[in-house]
């Protein structure tokens, strides 16, 4: 098994004109989506961010820490939230990814966790 | 009995998709399987010219190359690196259950065309491992760098790994969508081949030959509908191939010398379309098979059924309602309607930037009388293309035109 990241890439403009309605239907089928995770088993850790201008980012590569208001990227789309899921190879993950992307209304994008390394 | 290096180099290339694909499967690393292949070439060179070719050539490279990547992994695991690679020589539990299908290379095909893939990597990775050609061969084709072309191939590998793009032939409910991949990389192939983008050789018969071997490959593996229309459809328009290029100049359809056609070729193509038409289940590769098939059948070019070939293109324009199919179907409406039909056809659609979108105006054009605009419109379809053959054919034509 491996780990994928299943990050949700939207436009917070965009879903800052959703109806109530919709929302709810969001909110539900996520809340399904999650809950079949845990059944399933390969469930690791998932979440919705806060918007991206509740984002700082801090700089240690210098002398002294820098710290800026803001997310690192100036872009329209941002990452809304995640998944890490199990999935025994990359078809397996899109499948998830697919079903993700309903619940959410969102683009998901999948990305492999680098293998943990062998114990020693 | 001695073998000459070039023989041996060309059973290598034979076997190559073979064994590339039985050694991905048995040691699930690309990497491998193309340095143990390598390695095995070097052997084969070393012992052939002494030994002789043995029985089975394909039988001893995988074997040869299957005990060097087990030399290379224990000498890994000594190493203490590449432990799952390492793994794999005791790991002894049996392979998931694979598809429908139990073929290497179908398997190496379905992960060489996975989506998750670039388009211009699935080509290029089908190329070098099913089809064994090198590097440098493949950038040459689609004239980019070899360090691009390298770069490409070693990203969509490395991405194969580190994603665990699975190697197997997909479920039965991704099927059609992944084999419509693969025969659109196919035929991509083919068509780079039959008429080339750029200024080198006009025709490149190692690109179709390849396409069609592959093809070949696909359609042994599982004869489905459209698998067999795209053969059948590369056959068809292979078979016209010598008879394409004269003297450096395209010759188009109806000025072609229909007795340098390869009728073996052709009866094949044909064979297959009359099993496509069986199945009655048709698909874009299927129908643009059966408009080649109208055109291979027809003993010169003023026999062609016009007729037909209009159906047929209607009922493409069904599935794939295209301007480049808008612009083939007024081709064949200009033979049944006559130039000005097809012209008005042809100007209302948008395909400023394509070569054969200002050869058709300009030909149609000239067939009108209009010679003024025919002549800009070969200036424009001289400009928008690349081939050397076309230009010149082009170039004639423009040459040819009477004030």
């Amino acid at each position: 098994m491996a780990q994928y990241l299943m990050a949700v890439h939207g436009n917070e403009e965009q879903y800052a004109e959703i109806d109530e309605a919709t929302m709810q239907q969001m909110f539900t089928d996520v809340d399904a989506f999650n809950k079949r995770l845990m059944d399933e088993g390969i469930w690791v850790f998932g979440g919705g961010l806060e918007p991206a201008d509740t984002a700082t980012v801090v700089d240690a590569t210098g002398d002294a820490p820098v710290t800026t208001d803001g997310p690192y990227l100036e872009t329209k789309e941002h990452i809304g939230g995640f998944w890490v899921v199990e999935a025994p190879d990359l078809d397996a993950a899109l499948k998830l990814a697919a079903d993700a992307s309903k619940a959410c209304q969102g683009k998901v994008e999948v990305r492999p966790f680098q293998p943990e390394p062998p114990a020693a | 009995m001695s073998a000459a290096p070039a023989a041996i180099e060309r059973v290598f290339r034979e076997e190559y998709g073979r064994l590339i694909a039985s050694l991905v499967r048995r040691f699930g690393d690309i990497d491998i399987a193309e340095e143990a292949a390598g390695e095995a070439l070097l052997v084969a060179l070393e012992r052939w010219p002494a030994d002789g070719v043995p029985p089975n050539p394909g039988g001893w490279l995988t074997t040869t190359a299957g005990n060097r990547a087990i030399d290379r992994i224990r000498r890994e695991k000594l190493r203490d690196t590449k432990h799952q690679a390492a793994l794999m020589i005791e790991d002894d539990t049996p392979h998931e259950p694979t598809g429908p299908v139990e073929d290497d290379r179908l398997r190496l095909i379905f992960t060489c065309c996975h989506p998750a893939l670039a388009p211009e990597a699935r080509v290029a990775l089908t190329l070098r491992l099913l089809g064994g050609l090198t590097v440098s061969e493949i950038a040459e084709a689609f004239l980019v760098p070899e360090t691009t072309m390298g770069q490409r191939i070693t990203r969509a590998k490395k991405k194969i790994a580190a994603a665990k793009i699975p190697y197997r032939v997909p479920d039965h409910e991704d099927l059609a969508e992944r084999v419509a991949t693969v025969l659109t990389v196919l035929f991509l192939v083919f068509n780079e081949g039959y008429l080339s983008t750029g200024d080198g050789a006009p025709i490149r018969a190692e690109l179709t030959g390849e396409a069609i071997r592959l093809a070949r490959i696909l359609h042994g593996l599982l004869p489905e509908p459209e698998v067999k229309g795209l053969l059948a459809l590369l056959l068809l328009t292979e078979a016209r191939r010598e008879a394409r290029v004269r003297g450096g100049q395209l010759v188009p359809l109806h000025e072609q010398d229909r007795g340098g056609w390869d009728r073996a070729l052709i009866a094949e193509g044909h064979d297959l379309v009359r099993e496509c038409l069986a199945t009655n289940r048709p698909g874009r590769f299927q129908i643009l098979a059966a408009i080649n098939a109208v055109h291979t059948d027809a003993p010169t070019a003023t026999a062609t059924d016009w007729s037909q070939v209009v159906a047929l293109y209607d009922q493409l324009l069904r599935i794939d309602p295209s301007p480049v199919v808008r612009l083939n179907r007024a081709v064949a409406v200009a033979e049944l309607d006559g130039p000005e039909v097809a012209l008005a056809l042809v100007d209302a659609l948008p395909l400023d930037g394509y070569h054969a979108w200002h050869a058709t105006r300009a030909d149609l054009l000239r067939r009108l009388g209009r010679s003024a605009d025919a002549r800009a419109a070969y200036d424009a379809a001289i400009d928008a293309t690349q081939n050397s053959a076309e230009r010149a054919y082009l170039s004639r034509k423009r040459g040819e035109l009477v004030d």
